[in-house]
């Protein structure tokens, strides 16, 4: 059995959470805390990706990222980056893609912390950027750990943009959901049904550690 | 000497009312806001804490400037030398007991100030544990003892004892008279326990529906 597909699936998974959350922890910060109204707007874009057809988004993404677009072009003229059928073009679709599963979980997690810790902390001298990093993001663990297994599982079980944006190239984009098809196309049930029973197992494993993370952690909260 | 002049409309259970405190409170003076709830107590302390902006008015401390609706100053909260108790203690969770007044402590100050207040407020002995393993006495008396880490020049209270025992109130009433006086704080209290206020209080300030009813010593009050 060929692992590559594998690999390159956990590689992007893993680099997609990592890149989700350098941007997901500010931005949920922000629709959290900010009152203004205009914020459902950017709410309603973030959650964009659970509902549309990952075909539609590919097809976007697709088309800003190719040569001929301003994007596309830029990129390669600058940074001699070409973005579709790339790596590199995958992880920033997938960012895209992934980005309500990493937004939702910690926009509720910083919803579930009181104010009156940040507020304690502010009044103890500490800036807004210290009681983030010492007093919010520690205590709402539950939901980083949601947000980052969540992210990470949702990008393993792409499909739709990754076949848009980056095809389906042996060894470099062709993921494991992708392989899946493939060898069903190819009448290779065997393999097919190797490579989804391991997906379906990982999947499975995942999950259940996330609840049972999330089930320890409000029975030691109720013992408390 | 500290100048409270402000104005806020709020809303309270009657609809919307404006809340119009102006006092002057002496350095070393303990001041108790009473009155019934939704009458803007809270509120006040919040202002002084930079936590709610006055609609107008002025908050000077010691010559400092916090706010000033005129000059446009509203000093942020952590730039005001304050310490807050909560009704509901807001001790971080994550931290020990003794993590959560290490937190308090100003950059580059000693530890060993921590270990003098843990001693203050008889918490050395529980000083490695975490606060949700504590009773609500220990835990508010926690609360007060990391309020006082930065030696704030006002110590605000607001119904910090309401949630406990008749026993422990007591008890943690003297530990706040005697920190106060021993640190030689300025203290603005938040109560509706009448026999509290008595035993506590300099001067009693009386808020109805925003407005400033009554103020003076508590035997003259009650």
């Amino acid at each position: 059995m060929d692992y590559t597909p594998f690999w390159i699936s956990i590689k992007l998974a893993g680099i997609t959470t990592a890149v989700l959350f350098v941007i997901g922890v500010p931005l949920a910060y922000w629709l959290a805390f900010n009152p203004r109204r205009y914020k459902v707007l950017f709410e309603a874009i973030v959650s964009l990706p659970l509902v549309l057809p990952p075909t539609v988004l590919g097809f976007y993404i697709l088309l800003v990222l190719s040569p001929e677009s301003g994007l596309g072009a830029w990129f390669e003229e600058y940074l001699d980056l070409r973005l579709v059928f790339t790596f590199e073009g995958l992880v920033i679709a997938s960012v895209f893609y992934s980005l309500p599963f990493m937004v939702q979980p910690l926009q509720s997690g910083f919803r579930s912390v009181p104010i009156t810790l940040v507020e304690a902390s502010y009044s103890l001298g500490k800036s807004t950027w210290t009681t983030l990093l010492r007093v919010i993001l520690p205590n709402m663990t539950g939901a980083l750990l949601t947000a980052g297994i969540l992210t990470f599982a949702h990008t393993i079980g792409e499909f739709g943009v990754v076949l848009m944006v980056g095809g389906n190239i042996p060894g470099l984009t062709q993921v494991i959901s992708i392989s899946i098809y493939d060898e069903v196309e190819a009448m290779n049930y065997g393999l097919a049904n190797e490579y989804s029973l391991i997906l379906l197992l990982f999947s499975f494993v995942i999950l259940s550690l996330v609840y049972l993370f999330n089930y320890q952690k409000r029975k030691a909260v109720r013992l408390l | 000497m500290m100048e409270l002049d402000i104005k806020k409309k709020l809303s309270g259970a009657n609809g919307p009312f404006e809340l119009r405190v102006q006092t002057e409170i002496k350095k070393g003076e303990f001041l108790t806001l009473y009155g019934p709830s939704g009458a803007g107590k809270t509120s006040v302390i919040r202002m002084l804490a930079g936590l709610m902006k006055p609609d107008q008015g002025r908050i000077s401390v010691n010559e400092q400037l916090w706010f000033d609706s005129v000059q446009g100053v509203h000093l942020k909260t952590r730039l005001r030398s304050i310490g807050m108790v909560f009704q509901e203690y807001s001790l971080f969770p994550n931290m020990t007991v003794r993590g959560n007044l290490v937190f308090a402590l100003p950059k580059g100050e000693n530890e060993s100030w921590v270990d003098h207040i843990l001693g203050m407020v008889g918490l050395l002995s529980l000083q490695d544990k975490k606060p949700g393993l504590l009773s609500g006495g220990q835990k508010q008396r926690v609360a007060l003892a990391r309020a006082l880490v930065r030696k704030p020049q006002l110590l605000l209270l607001d119904e910090p004892l309401s949630a406990l025992d008749t026993a422990m109130r007591n008890k943690l009433q003297d530990d706040i008279l005697q920190l106060h006086a021993e640190l030689g704080l300025t203290t603005v209290l938040i109560s509706h326990d009448y026999h509290e206020v008595k035993k506590m209080s300099d001067r009693v300030l009386v808020i109805e529906e925003g407005q400033l009813v009554k103020q003076g010593k508590a035997e003259d009050i009650f």
